[in-house]
């Protein structure tokens, strides 16, 4: 059953790789503001249709 | 602030969209052909490229990586850009993905229908596509992380951390089940054998469904459902938590797949315990989806995109609370290898996946053609045909599942099974599988109602090829990122030398682990021997043939099972089973045992004509395994290549190979002359025909633990040979 210890050390390491990339995300602030982010992909910025292109510039983060 | 104007290429869009429609119909319609073989066991079937056990791997291949596949990048490319606000990095990798995943998906219909195929499901393609698969994923994967890091927008969106983690999970599951050494151009064998080789396939089969059926599917409701409603996700901190926990349990989910398999039992129960977990990151997500659109319910009842998504939701949430009650080994053991699964996974298919493609299609497609949608009563009547069609493919799977189950386990007063003959439990559901083709037919109505609908909606518009956008550069990200991230390491000697160590351990254990596995092959059980060279050829038959989508090689240890089929299986019988072929599915009995059993003749007159031995059998007829002579050519090759991987045949074995085949196969045509069996209906038997390499093998099977086998005792290998088998040492 060689081959579950491998299985368990690719797993872990798919776990470490998410989990940097966890600390990575909470360090850098990723989560810090966990409302304006679900509203902001509401508004695109498109020039084509140019609904809301007032809206975009209130970024101030 | 400066402002940046950029553009979203729609064109790879609309062509992924256009992909996922055909390869959708194609898969659909393989899927509806095999379903009808359930009823009429003859419909084509005097075509060898479209029987059962060649196209079921074509379809399941087909609605996965070709439907659903197109559908994520889909998905992908037209959220991914919109999310970081941003072009995709390279419009030529963008170009090239998607014609080499359109060639992969044509490989595959090239080669399934005509045997070539390794019998892991979802992982059947050989090994030179297996390269193609890696070249293109990383392609996708190097355009995704290289838009990501040029983002306009600091904040990276749920839905793209959803991407990454199927990106980075499948490159390493593919990699990892994929270790297999070639024997010839298109046939090759897994470096791990039987129980490694059967953990190695369901830690990859689970997480295929987790990583490109799941979280690329999530991700796509994180961004399209919010969308579609204009309102902002139920809770982004529920996403967030949704995300992380669901990837850190659901890679530990895999063994529940072998269930009272001769598995370790510690191992299962870790598979069950991170299966049962699982529900809590599901269901918050499922939560998150559906109340999303609170106080938006007259929407739904509008606009069929939405529709699309609810339901999708929905079955996301059924399918997440089965999954783990299936784990339970209770339910598993009346579950396991009976139709239950395959409704449990096409509710998931046609509902969850097949519900977010289509209501993505019928989103983008008139936003990219700058038009609306031709006709929202159609759309409305494909919704309907598409629910209804799932619930007719699902229910009728549920019940039958149990019933044949129950009937599989049912004793009579006396102690006896009751269905001693396994053709009754499969007699008894068959209204069951021609309701579940109903179903299918329905289903397939609608998305050709759907396409129809999304053609017409296209001609009345023009493809907005290149759409532009704005957005305010990122300054602090433009440039110093990079940097900021390497002097962050650079003053961390420690962090540093730990990652470089982590990827340096993974190449180290990436190069050692063949060697490893081998030398971990040795037999437990004594007697157990390798196959043959003949037996081999069989087996390969086997294999080509897909025998092992309805037929398992692995009896679990109930009394219903023991009774029915004999011992139980254990570990130390699959130790040369490269690959293992235990098989997920009982469409016909277990053939583990079956070495034996019936005499030459016996299955020399069932694969000719299935209902001359077993009236009323579903069985497709194998006339073409009469007539069609074996690959006696390549015997060396495959030899060899066998004991690469570690079968301990002598070295010079591959000499004798093809002398032992034509022995073995002159003992056994004799012996089914003497019987009378010179010829069925016109047709000679003779010694070179593949029929007679897949009899070798199956009397071979399961027999070894008697101890009273000694396979290569009359060859002439033995003869020259002072050892066929090297010693262990």
């Amino acid at each position: 059953m060689g081959v579950i210890f491998f299985l368990i050390f690719f797993s872990i390491s798919v776990a470490l790789i998410f989990l940097v990339a966890f600390f990575w995300a909470v360090k850098s602030g990723q989560f810090d503001d966990q409302y304006t982010p679900s509203v902001r992909i509401l508004f695109d910025e498109n020039k084509s249709s140019s609904k809301k292109t007032t809206l975009t510039n209130k970024r101030d983060s | 602030m400066s402002v940046d104007t950029f553009h979203y290429d729609n064109k790879v869009v609309r062509n992924f969209g256009i992909a996922t429609m055909i390869w959708g119909i194609i898969g659909f319609l393989v899927g509806l052909i095999v379903a009808l073989k359930f009823i009429w066991p003859d419909f084509l079937g005097f075509i060898p490229e479209l029987s059962f056990g060649r196209l079921r791997p074509l379809h399941t291949n087909a609605v996965i990586f070709a439907f659903a596949g197109n559908a994520i990048f889909y998905g992908v490319y037209y959220s991914l850009p919109r999310l970081c606000k941003a072009s995709m990095w390279s419009e030529k990798l963008s170009k090239i993905h998607f014609w080499g995943w359109q060639t992969i998906i044509v490989s595959a219909v090239a080669t399934l229908p005509f045997g070539i195929t390794t019998s892991k499901e979802y992982a059947e393609l050989e090994w030179p596509i297996d390269l193609l698969i890696t070249l293109i994923w990383v392609i996708f994967g190097v355009n995704m992380i290289m838009t990501i890091m040029k983002r306009r927008e600091k904040h990276i969106y749920v839905a793209i951390w959803f991407y990454i983690a199927t990106f980075v999970t499948v490159a390493v599951l593919h990699l990892v089940n994929s270790f297999e050494v070639p024997a010839t151009l298109l046939k090759s064998y897994p470096v791990y054998a039987g129980v490694q080789d059967a953990l190695v396939q369901w830690w990859y089969g689970h997480n295929a469904v987790a990583f490109f059926l799941t979280t690329p599917f999530l991700g796509i409701m994180y961004y399209f459902i919010p969308k579609a409603s204009n309102r902002p996700i139920f809770s982004y901190r529920l996403s967030i938590v949704h995300f992380w926990s669901l990837i850190f349990i659901y890679i530990w989910a895999g063994p529940h797949h072998l269930l009272y398999t001769a598995l370790p039992g510690w191992a299962q129960t870790l598979g069950t315990a991170f299966s049962l977990m699982l529900i809590a990151p599901s269901w918050g997500g499922m939560l998150n989806g559906l109340l999303t659109l609170r106080g938006a319910w007259d929407k739904v009842r509008e606009d069929p995109v939405l529709k699309f998504m609810v339901v999708a939701v929905t079955s996301y949430g059924m399918v997440t609370f089965e999954g783990p009650m299936l784990s339970i080994a209770n339910v598993n053991a009346i579950a396991h290898y009976s139709d239950y699964i395959i409704g449990h996974v096409h509710n998931g298919a046609l509902l969850w996946n097949g519900g977010l493609a289509f209501g993505m299609l019928y989103f983008i497609t008139p936003r990219i053609y700058e038009t609306k949608l031709f006709s929202t009563k159609l759309a409305n009547i494909h919704f309907w045909f598409a629910t209804m069609g799932a619930i007719f493919y699902v229910i009728p799977m549920y019940w039958g599942g149990i019933t044949q189950s129950l009937m599989w386990k049912d004793f009579t007063d006396q102690g006896f099974l009751t269905y001693p003959n396994f053709l009754e439990t499969v007699v008894q559901i068959i209204p069951m599988y021609a309701l579940r083709a109903f179903g299918g037919t329905l289903f397939i109505i609608g998305a050709l109602f759907g396409i129809y609908n999304l053609i017409k909606t296209a001609k009345s518009g023009s493809l907005l090829q290149n759409e532009e956008a704005q957005a305010p550069a990122l300054q602090k990200h433009e440039g110093d990122e990079n940097e900021s991230w390497h002097r962050k390491l650079e003053g961390r000697p420690l962090k540093f030398t730990l990652l470089t160590v982590l990827a340096i351990l993974i190449g180290g254990v990436v190069e050692y682990m063949p060697t490893a596995l081998i030398d971990s092959n040795i037999p437990t059980i004594e007697s157990v021997q390798p196959y043959t060279a003949l037996e081999v050829e069989g087996r390969d038959i086997y294999i080509a043939e897909g025998c092992n989508n309805c037929h398992s090689q692995m009896i679990r240890p109930f009394r219903s099972e023991t009774e029915r089929y004999g011992e139980y299986s254990k570990a130390g019988e699959f130790v040369y089973d490269h690959p293992f072929l235990w098989g997920s599915k009982r469409t016909g009995p277990d053939l583990h045992r079956i070495g034996g059993k019936y005499p030459d003749s016996w299955h020399l007159r069932h694969m000719y004509d299935p209902n001359s031995t077993s009236p009323g059998s579903i069985m497709p007829a194998y006339t073409w395994l009469l007539t069609q002579d074996m690959d006696m050519e390549s015997m060396p090759n495959r030899i060899g290549a066998l004991t690469t991987v570690g079968v301990p045949y002598s070295t010079r074995y591959p000499e004798y190979a093809i002398d032992d085949m034509k022995a073995q196969a002159n003992r056994i045509t004799q012996g089914l002359r003497e019987n009378g069996f010179d010829t069925i209906e016109g047709i000679e038997i003779t010694s070179e025909k593949k029929v007679i390499a897949l009899i070798a093998y199956l009397q071979r099977l399961g027999t070894d633990i008697s101890g009273e086998n000694d396979p290569f005792g009359e060859l002439p290998s033995s003869k020259k040979l002072s050892n066929v088998i090297l010693e262990d040492k």
